[in-house]
């Protein structure tokens, strides 16, 4: 996955890891004058994904920041597209998306748009593939004044496997098994690595020295995933500042989305 | 000469004008409060730790010892608030030798004040001082920059408005102990779950003029649920690429080799906090 933006722009002051937004006049030695300011805010929080042989589980916390403070308790990072109405009655697709909130809610909304629109004008539900390509798209059309998110989509493919996709900024995607996003993403990332993809484990006695052999990944069942998802929020919420407050889980599956809530620590 | 080395600074500059970043320092958010009552004085903090949005110790100590009866609470930079208290606490202790006397609150406070602003704010240690002398009992705020302020209740760091705004509501002349110990204990809560840069338990300090009780973890509000899953290894998932078997009787030419007592006892150091 490319990595455009994954640093934070040096602020001149304030906390390093937040965006600078107040506007400012520069004043050069020849006295001209540069009015800036910044149109982007870090909101803080991570979501995850995890696709399985017949379903994906989408999560994010419920927190929203500014700085040090707390603007929300339960911000949903979750959204349903497609579907009926808006309730997204009978939609199977879910985006997350981390980073800029503002970004995230005007991204959502123009895929919801694009999805709707599809089955309006063919009669038919778009499929997860083509929806994650067109999502590609609309980040890469602003290109040069990007959503500043992070998203991750999921759902069925055609073949009603788990299926996910994951997004940097302007558009480049990859379909994959299992991605962390946002503030504590490169706190869960790596565990996912070693507990979905066996990364660093080895069969014991399955030969000697460099001759050992890496435990093969396997699609890992419902209940597994949960549980590791749950694991993975609560060990970032004690390490991290911005995750936390609750979890909002989305589980996809051939009977349309179940959508599940628990607290997690409010300090 | 005493004080400390500038010649880095030069060098320093001109790195960090290539864009290196300064290093990051722990500990800039913190919630600590005090509050005089009746016979004594009562001081609180925090016990999160950051660095940068990073949780660097969830349970660590913002409460330090300056004299048997007199308390500090520090926010700031770590660093500096440990050495400063620790260097105070060192020169009180020999001043109230020479001199044969209780150490007293105000030279606590003045020792401090004219250290940080010999320092100009580089020293990012901001405090709340706290005692009791043959004098009564005190209560101050010391600034990085050298600034004093004497109050009947404070509050500071990152958390300090949170913290504030609950004394605001609550507080009232004449209060006594406990309902002392309560109001700062739920001021440091009010920082604990509103501020991102104060978190995890509740310390405090009580000074009267006949003991100093300190409440370590006085209010344990969030406490860590069970892992749902188990993450213990099977033996040898780990590969092993090389091995090599040192003897006691090689290493016994080094190093002293004690035998541990049972099989439960790991180390003969102190314990540490560990997740299970």
């Amino acid at each position: 996955m490319a990595s455009v933006f994954t640093a934070p722009p040096l602020a001149d002051n304030g906390p390093g890891y937040s965006f600078k937004q107040t506007p400012t006049t520069h004043i050069s030695a020849d006295g001209t004058r540069q009015h800036s300011f910044y149109p982007y805010t870090d909101n803080g929080g991570s979501t995850l994904g995890i696709s399985g042989a017949d379903f994906t589980i989408l999560a994010g916390d419920t927190r929203s920041t500014s700085g040090y403070n707390i603007n929300s308790r339960y911000v949903p990072k979750l959204f349903k597209i497609g579907g009926e109405g808006p309730e997204h009655t009978g939609s199977s697709i879910v985006l997350s998306v981390v980073g800029f909130a503002a970004d995230g809610d005007a991204l959502k909304e123009r895929l919801d748009t694009v999805v709707k629109m599809y089955k309006y004008q063919h009669g038919k539900n778009m499929s997860v593939a083509a929806c994650a390509q067109r999502l590609s798209h609309i980040l890469y059309n602003k290109r040069f004044f990007p959503y500043y998110v992070h998203a991750i989509l999921g759902g069925l493919d055609e073949e009603g496997k788990g299926a996910l996709y994951s997004y940097d900024p302007v558009g480049s995607y990859e379909r994959e098994q299992c991605r962390a996003a946002g503030a504590a993403a490169s706190l869960i990332m790596p565990f996912l690595d070693n507990q979905v993809n066996y990364k660093n484990q080895y069969i014991p006695a399955s030969g000697y020295g460099h001759d050992l052999q890496p435990r093969k990944a396997e699609l890992l069942p419902r209940n597994t995933v949960e549980e590791l998802v749950r694991d993975a929020f609560d060990s970032a919420v004690e390490r991290h500042i911005e995750v936390g407050d609750g979890l909002q889980m989305m589980i996809i599956t051939k009977d349309g989305i179940e959508e599940v809530y628990s607290p997690l620590k409010k300090d | 000469m005493p004080g400390f080395d500038f010649s880095n600074h030069n060098r320093n500059a001109a790195l960090h004008a290539q864009g290196v970043p300064l290093p990051k320092a722990t500990s800039t958010g913190t919630t600590i409060v005090g509050c005089l009552f009746d016979g004594g004085v009562v001081i609180a903090a925090d016990t999160r730790a950051t660095s940068g949005p990073i949780v660097a110790d969830k349970n660590c100590e913002k409460l330090h010892y300056i004299a048997p009866q007199i308390w500090c609470a520090g926010a700031g930079t770590a660093a500096d608030t440990e050495f400063t208290t620790a260097l105070i606490s060192s020169n009180l202790e020999l001043h109230s030798l020479s001199t044969g006397r209780k150490p007293r609150v105000v030279t606590c406070m003045t020792l401090l004040k004219q250290h940080l602003f010999r320092y100009q704010g580089y020293i990012g240690a901001y405090l709340v001082v706290a005692g009791v002398d043959p004098t009564g009992s005190h209560l101050f705020t010391v600034h990085a920059h050298g600034s004093t302020d004497k109050l009947p209740y404070v509050t500071m760091g990152s958390g300090s408005l949170a913290a504030m705004s609950v004394f605001e509501s609550s507080w009232k002349t004449g209060i006594d102990r406990d309902a002392a110990v309560k109001l700062c204990a739920e001021a440091i809560m009010a920082g604990i779950f509103n501020d991102l840069g104060s978190g995890s338990n509740v310390d405090v300090c009580v000074i009267t003029a006949d003991k100093t009780t300190l409440l370590r973890n006085y209010i344990k509000p969030n406490e860590r649920e069970k892992k749902k899953r188990n993450y213990k290894f099977a033996r040898g998932t780990t590969a092993v690429l090389n091995e090599k078997i040192i003897t006691r009787e090689q290493i016994s030419k080094y190093i002293t080799v004690h035998e541990l007592e049972d099989e439960t006892v790991t180390a003969a150091a102190e314990k540490m906090d560990v997740d299970t």
